[in-house]
């Protein structure tokens, strides 16, 4: 847990209702480091977005408390809370030039006319759209707005910045870039950022620490690599990455390692993270690449038949899919290189992995 | 279309016939079918509004009686340089096409126009004419009609025919055309010398009319935009199920006539009436109050007939502003009163001006509800306008003020132009 003074955001048991049945965030607890890439990911209707507006002030807490730099948000208006914001929809004042844009909120600052100017130049600089001061949001492209919306919300340089799916209306390629030029300018501005997407590639590729959201609780907050390489539940291990399920039953436990019985056939080792116990149903979880067809003898002392169904070829690597254990959804990515196997579609090979890449999980 | 030569006009396909003449007959039958598709409109608008409105401006300028019934007075008196009396032969001419039109009939349709100009010309030309009639009886018609002192016999006839003014109306109302009408519709005429001087102030009302119709027009426009950007920024914020059945309500008195409504405003308002009833009963006041045949009257109907034209255009510009400008404004630390000022307020402009040019420009014309519910201070111009097509028939100069109107229309258009911008204005 990060010591007292680097949390710049807490949440504090925060509860959220809209109707006064169901919780769309349940006991919300969450601290964000100073100078924080954060990302919350989850599905549509996961409360991850609640849970940014309430942290913006648009959205009000129904229990518990967000501290912002150790102060209580509860009774702050979103205009006095210093957060900057960028919308989906970039919601940039169409009536207005860039320059009048990001002059918006210094100017509701009182900010003096020559500050106002420099910090413009510096923030336009940032994001390369110097010489567009003087357009109007229209006369820009999405990739091109999408940078002033940043730009606005750094210019007065707020302490915590929030997004809410900002790149979500941008072309694959556009994207792409945009979330390197995000990540540069976290990285050179310092300033924290909690960002809320539902793309998995985004969140990856830019964040310190992802928070993965399910039906309005935290399911995992780990950075990218613990959380791919390590996920804590089948929800996350089957939402973060490609991920093959084998559902099963606990036969033998024995501290980290367990026996697990696969329903169709087969006990195999597997790590145990997170098993309620012996004779209790569990998910196993085996990420495509830690599968190898025909394994060397040693270190996989779990083989299967496996009988080839689809090859995907795509470039890098080829995609297999392969009945296992009478799964037939059953994934293995094969990467290109001169040993990989020759395969064809309707033989029969053996597939093995490493127990330690088979991690058995909650039901 | 010029000639494409082979340079200038682009490529050229394989068959050497050019692109540009290939698009151009691909597109043919889409514009035909579009010309189509607007031509039986375009006929009725011409036909039913545009024509009509070429004429009746016509009217104000034309002036063909005194040319019709006197023809050859008409064009003597046109030669007359309007010094002192007309010539004698001019006098001689116009007495004996006064006998002839009074014997045809015609005449009353030129003293109807010479009375126009000085009333109490109607009787002096009949009298003229019977007194003429009667001296040829006596006298023989060339002794009469050929005097050498017509001016003596025509002063002994009336004496006003000693005064100059009534020669020179003769001859100012010659021509075929004039702008007589027009300068009455601003209150000035022509002097005996042909000058333009305005004309006595017992007499001048159309430019105090004017005035006055240009204020009704302001203050109905101000209150209903007071009274209606609330109203569409209510239904512009609400989910569209609710804003849809407020609609629905702002539309219901469309359903009525717009007489029917004005007439309700007169039960409803009037001394006896249902709200002077119920405040005295509640004893808000003790006498009842004059709501109606005033300007309190004009007001509260014509702001009420008025209001949907300045609410609908706002609403739709309302309810295409993104509702996160709002948010985005207070994320970046405007405090509710300022963004709304600076980031809503601007974007609802189009709308408002709109809404404002809309209802100004209708309330100017507005005839029925001042008619009803104003009292006599209260009429617009409308009302003198149709007083002179219905009552006085005096279709000139009926037409003449409503030019004088379409003339202010298109200068307030013009400034709203101006100011605002009307390809900045949306209806949606």
């Amino acid at each position: 847990m990060p010591g007292e003074s680097e949390a710049l955001v807490e949440f504090d048991n925060v509860d959220k209702t809209f109707d006064g049945e169901t919780l769309v965030v349940k006991n919300l607890n969450m601290e964000v480091g100073q100078g924080e890439f954060l990302t919350m990911l989850g599905p549509s209707g996961s409360g991850k977005t609640t849970t940014l507006l309430m942290l913006a002030g648009f959205e009000s807490i129904t229990h518990g408390d967000i501290l912002l730099g150790g102060r209580s948000l509860k009774n702050v208006p979103p205009y006095r809370r210093d957060i900057g914001m960028v919308f989906q929809n970039y919601a940039l004042f169409p009536h207005m030039t860039v320059e009048e844009n990001l002059a918006f909120p210094l100017e509701a600052r009182k900010m003096p006319r020559d500050q106002i100017k420099e910090k413009i130049d510096r923030a336009l600089a940032m994001v390369r759209l110097s010489e567009f001061s003087r357009r109007r949001p229209a006369q820009l492209s999405g990739g091109q707005q999408q940078r002033v919306a940043v730009a606005r919300a750094l210019v007065y340089e707020p302490a915590l910045v929030l997004m809410d799916e900002p790149l979500g209306a941008l072309d694959r390629q556009l994207r792409e870039n945009m979330q390197y030029e995000l990540k540069h300018i976290h990285e050179t501005v310092g300033v924290t950022v909690v960002y809320v997407t539902h793309d998995q590639g985004e969140a990856l590729t830019m964040s310190n620490r992802i928070a993965v959201f399910n039906e309005g609780e935290v399911q995992q907050i780990a950075t990218p690599q613990v959380l791919y390489e390590e996920p804590e539940n089948a929800f996350v291990a089957q939402f973060i990455g490609e991920n093959n399920r084998l559902m099963g039953t606990v036969r033998s436990l024995n501290g980290k390692e367990c026996q697990v019985e696969i329903d169709g056939g087969g006990e195999v080792a597997a790590l145990a993270v997170n098993v309620a116990g012996v004779g209790e149903r569990t998910t196993l979880s085996l990420r495509p690449e830690s599968v190898k067809i025909d394994p060397p003898a040693d270190g996989y002392p779990d083989r299967f038949d496996a009988r080839v169904e689809e090859l995907i070829y795509l470039g890098d690597h080829t995609r297999v899919r392969v009945n296992v254990c009478l799964h037939d959804d059953f994934i293995i990515k094969v990467p290109r290189s001169g040993d990989a196997p020759r395969l064809e579609v309707g033989e029969t090979h053996t597939v093995g992995w490493n127990p330690a890449d088979c991690r058995a999980l909650d039901a | 279309m010029a000639a494409v030569s082979p340079n200038a006009g682009g490529p050229i396909m394989l068959d050497g016939v050019p692109l540009k003449i290939r698009l151009e007959r691909a597109e043919r039958m889409r514009k035909v079918k579009a010309v189509g598709l607007i031509l039986p409109l375009f006929i009725f608008l011409m036909v039913t509004f545009a024509i009509p409105i070429v004429v009746m401006l016509m009217r104000s300028v034309e002036n063909p009686e005194i040319v019709q019934v006197l023809p050859r007075s008409a064009a003597a008196m046109r030669l007359w340089d309007g010094e002192g009396f007309p010539p004698n032969e001019a006098m001689q001419t116009f007495a004996a096409e006064v006998v002839t039109a009074k014997a045809a009939k015609t005449l009353g349709k030129a003293a109807k126009r010479l009375n126009y100009n000085a009333s109490g010309f109607r009787s002096m030309l009949f009298k003229t004419g019977t007194k003429l009639e009667r001296a040829i009886e006596k006298e023989g018609e060339e002794a009469v009609l050929q005097g050498p002192e017509m001016l003596e016999r025509f002063i002994d006839i009336d004496k006003r025919w000693g005064e100059r003014r009534y020669w020179s109306i003769i001859r100012q109302a010659s021509p075929p055309h004039t702008a007589w009408y027009l300068l009455r519709s601003v209150d000035r005429d022509y002097d005996e010398n042909t000058d333009i001087v305005p004309i006595s102030e017992d007499q001048a009302i159309h430019v105090e009319v004017l005035w006055r119709t240009i204020v009704i027009s302001a203050v109905v426009t101000l209150l209903c935009l007071l009274l209606g950007f609330p109203i569409a920024y209510l239904l512009g914020t609400l989910p569209t199920k609710q804003s849809n059945l407020l609609i629905l309500l702002l539309l219901l008195p469309f359903w009525t006539s717009l007489l029917v409504r004005t007439t309700a405003w007169l039960v409803l308002l009037q001394n006896e009436g249902v709200i002077n009833d119920i405040a005295i009963y509640f004893g808000l006041w003790d006498e009842p109050l004059q709501l109606v045949r005033n300007r309190m009257g004009t007001y509260i109907a014509m702001v009420h007939i008025l209001l949907p034209f300045m609410v609908l255009p706002m609403f739709s510009v309302m309810k295409g502003i993104d509702p996160y400008h709002m948010k985005a404004a207070a994320s970046l630390g405007a405090n509710p009163v300022s963004a709304f000022i600076k980031v809503y307020l601007p974007q609802t402009l189009p709308g408002v001006g709109a809404g404002v040019l809309l209802v100004f420009i209708l309330s100017l014309g507005y005839y029925i509800t001042p008619a009803l519910v104003g009292g006599p201070a209260d009429q617009m111009l409308s009302y003198f306008i149709a007083f002179h097509v219905n009552t006085t028939v005096n279709w000139g100069l009926a037409a003449a003020l409503s030019a004088l109107l379409l003339v202010c229309v298109m200068i307030f258009f013009a400034m709203y132009q101006r100011l605002v911008g009307v390809g900045n204005i949306r209806m949606n």
